[in-house]
């Protein structure tokens, strides 16, 4: 069910996560809510160890948060449980993701990189194609679509990687450092296009980011300290 | 779109040597497997040449091949005029250390009465022998060839015929001569006391004893019938075909093969190991893509088709090219190797049971690999 415009796509409601018992217990994180809505760029800033990456893969589905709420796209998906059996099905329909090194597989092709997650959606395979390269050529990077990832440029590979992260119109986009291994030039292309991209579907955007560069991209920028989400700034230019 | 194929295909040449290795281990198992086959078929063929339904031997005697067995030369005329007996022939077997052009060869010499049951069943070149003297019949693995001369004893044979795969059970090449010349053999290379003794005619002994009386039954006469009769005589005892053959394999070469056997059962060990350990490490290293795949969305069913496909592929292929080398390499061992289509199926069945147990270890650690790792730090 597609959330209203004016509903959050992402909404976390006093998440907690720590790691191990007793002496060795962490709080990774305390007490985080957050909101972020259709078309919002968000950034998540923060020291080394504050607990970004925990936050990230909370919202990722791929760690249980050890209390709390939390809704995506307007389906409440964890209440102090999971209330989805099958989370990787959640991650393929509702939530794209970019990382710091594309990441892609080696051993396919850009257009099936991009390919292979239309299919797990389940297009068919010339279908899937089809669309991959239509989103290769909306990312500039049509004319590489025949390249395996280790011939792809740093910028063409995270291009390919955008391309993979927005295959199925997910509308949660989590990025980790998606700037971080491009020149200021490219780490600008780069978010312009994933702004483009809010803007275009309506998605939600949330980017662990260091890169001081690209602040400015950014709608809302959140930093943790501690595990703590400690204050909110908008950003001053957009 | 199959993970697998396109893995393998963007990693070819990586792929090819792994199965290049594994198709050399494989091919050695199944060269041990040919070899053990082939030194239980190699002790029945000397058993199975003539072609016979009785052996009749010395009373007491599990011979002419496992124990030594000598007869009265006589003894064939009685067993011939026993009920249910067609044919029957003498024979004698020794083991006769010859020279030819310059190489000592080991020959396994069986002497038999032209005209009757002893010789051998098949001639793949000349013929058989007419003459009673001087003439030879020899398996094509002596290396000898038609109308070659050599020397047995104190007499020069001539070779009239040609044999293929005849060998005695230790792996030495048949030659056929007639009965007659095989007792003048077996009386020259006796040790020259005993060979006083005979000449003397004292020791009781004569020249005329046989090691064994073959014989073939009319169709429809039971075995066990004429073994009862033959037994009759004290100093006789009988079996059939059935029971040579089990003495043959059971106790004759009993310890080689064992041997064999135990030796490819550990490099049948050996290899399970090493195969898994290599479809292990392949899956190892694709931990981080696997990762990903889940963290993407990927179902287990996708990742688990991937590994195994892949270890198959890579069992099935290294197989196939084991099992053609040594197709094509097998005529190059001094000994016979036998490579039955029931054993190479069943390797290939083995292989694939080690590929899919192997690939298990690797599915398992796959499907606990955390889609976090893909995210990073
Ligand atoms: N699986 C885990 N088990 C135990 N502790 C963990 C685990 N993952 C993270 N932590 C701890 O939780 C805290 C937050 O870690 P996190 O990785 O979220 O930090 P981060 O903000 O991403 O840091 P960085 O900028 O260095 O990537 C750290 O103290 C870390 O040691
Ligand atoms: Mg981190």
């Amino acid at each position: 069910m597609p959330a209203a415009a004016s509903e959050s796509l992402v909404s976390l409601r006093g998440i907690f996560k720590h790691f191990g018992e007793g002496e060795t217990r962490i709080d990774a994180l305390k007490d985080i809510s957050l909101n972020v809505s259709p078309g919002e760029v968000v950034a998540l800033l923060g020291p080394s160890g504050s607990g970004k990456t925990t936050l990230l893969n909370v919202i990722a589905c791929i760690l249980d948060p050890s209390q709390g709420r939390m809704s995506l796209e307007g389906e409440l998906v964890f209440d102090s449980k999971w209330l989805r059996q099958d989370l990787r099905r959640l991650r393929l329909d509702k939530i794209g993701f970019i990382f710091q090194f594309h990441n892609l597989l080696p051993f396919l092709n850009a257009t099936d990189n991009v390919a292979i997650v239309l299919q797990l959606a389940g297009y068919e395979p010339a279908a899937a194609r089809e669309r991959a390269i239509e989103l290769l050529e909306y990312l500039e990077v049509g004319n590489r679509k025949n390249a395996f990832p280790a011939k792809l440029s740093g910028g063409e590979a995270q291009r390919v990687a955008i391309a993979r992260a927005l295959a199925n119109r997910p509308r949660i986009i989590l990025a980790d450092e998606p700037t971080a291994a491009l020149d200021s030039k490219r780490a600008q292309i780069v978010m312009d296009l994933l702004r483009k991209l809010a803007a275009d579907q309506s998605a939600a955007v949330i980017a662990v980011t260091h890169d001081e560069k690209i602040f400015d991209r950014f709608d809302r920028i959140f930093m943790l300290r501690d595990g703590r989400l400690e204050d909110e700034r908008r950003a001053v230019a957009a | 779109m199959n993970l697998a194929y396109r893995d393998v295909r963007h990693n070819l040449f990586r792929f090819l040597l792994t199965c290049l290795g594994l198709s050399l281990l494989l091919s050695v198992v199944l060269a041990m497997i040919g070899i053990y086959r082939g030194i239980v078929v190699d002790a029945l063929t000397i058993a199975r040449n003539h072609g016979v339904d009785l052996w009749v031997v010395e009373a007491g005697s599990r011979g002419p091949f496992a124990e030594a067995s000598r007869i009265p030369g006589d003894s064939r005329e009685a067993i011939a005029r026993l009920a249910g007996v067609a044919t029957a022939g003498s024979v004698t077997y020794q083991t006769v250390e010859a020279e030819h052009s310059a190489r000592k060869l080991r020959l396994y010499v069986v002497g038999f009465e032209p005209g009757r049951l002893g010789g051998p069943e098949h001639i793949v070149a000349g013929r058989t022998i007419a003459q009673s003297h001087f003439e030879m019949i020899a398996d094509r693995s002596t290396g000898l060839t038609l109308d070659t001369r050599i020397r047995l004893g104190r007499t020069v044979f001539s070779v009239v015929g040609l044999t293929e795969n005849q060998v005695a059970s230790g792996g030495d090449p048949v030659v056929f001569i007639s009965l007659l010349d095989a007792q003048k053999l077996q009386f020259d290379l006796a040790p020259p006391a005993a060979r006083v003794q005979l000449a003397r005619g004292t020791s009781g002994a004569s020249r005329d004893t046989v090691n064994a009386v073959v014989a073939r039954l009319a169709p429809g006469t039971n075995p066990e019938m004429v073994v009862e009769a033959a037994r009759r005589w004290k100093h006789l005892s009988a079996m059939t075909q059935i029971e040579q053959e089990s003495i043959l394999t059971q106790s004759l070469v009993d310890r080689a093969r064992r041997q064999i056997g135990m030796f490819t059962t550990i490099l049948l060990l050996v290899s399970a190991v090493i195969i898994a350990l290599i479809i292990y490490t392949m899956t190892m290293e694709k931990l981080r893509h696997i990762a990903m795949l889940k963290l993407i969305g990927a179902p287990d069913r996708t990742i688990v088709a991937m590994i195994v496909q892949q270890a198959l592929a890579l069992g099935l292929t290294g197989f196939f090219f084991g099992a053609v080398l040594v197709a094509n390499i097998k005529a190059y061992f001094p000994r016979r190797v036998v490579l039955d289509p029931d054993n190479v199926l069943a390797l290939g069945g083995v292989v694939f049971l080690v590929c899919l147990l192997a690939s298990g270890l690797g599915v398992r650690a796959a499907l606990k690999a955390d889609p976090a790792t893909a995210l990073g730090g």
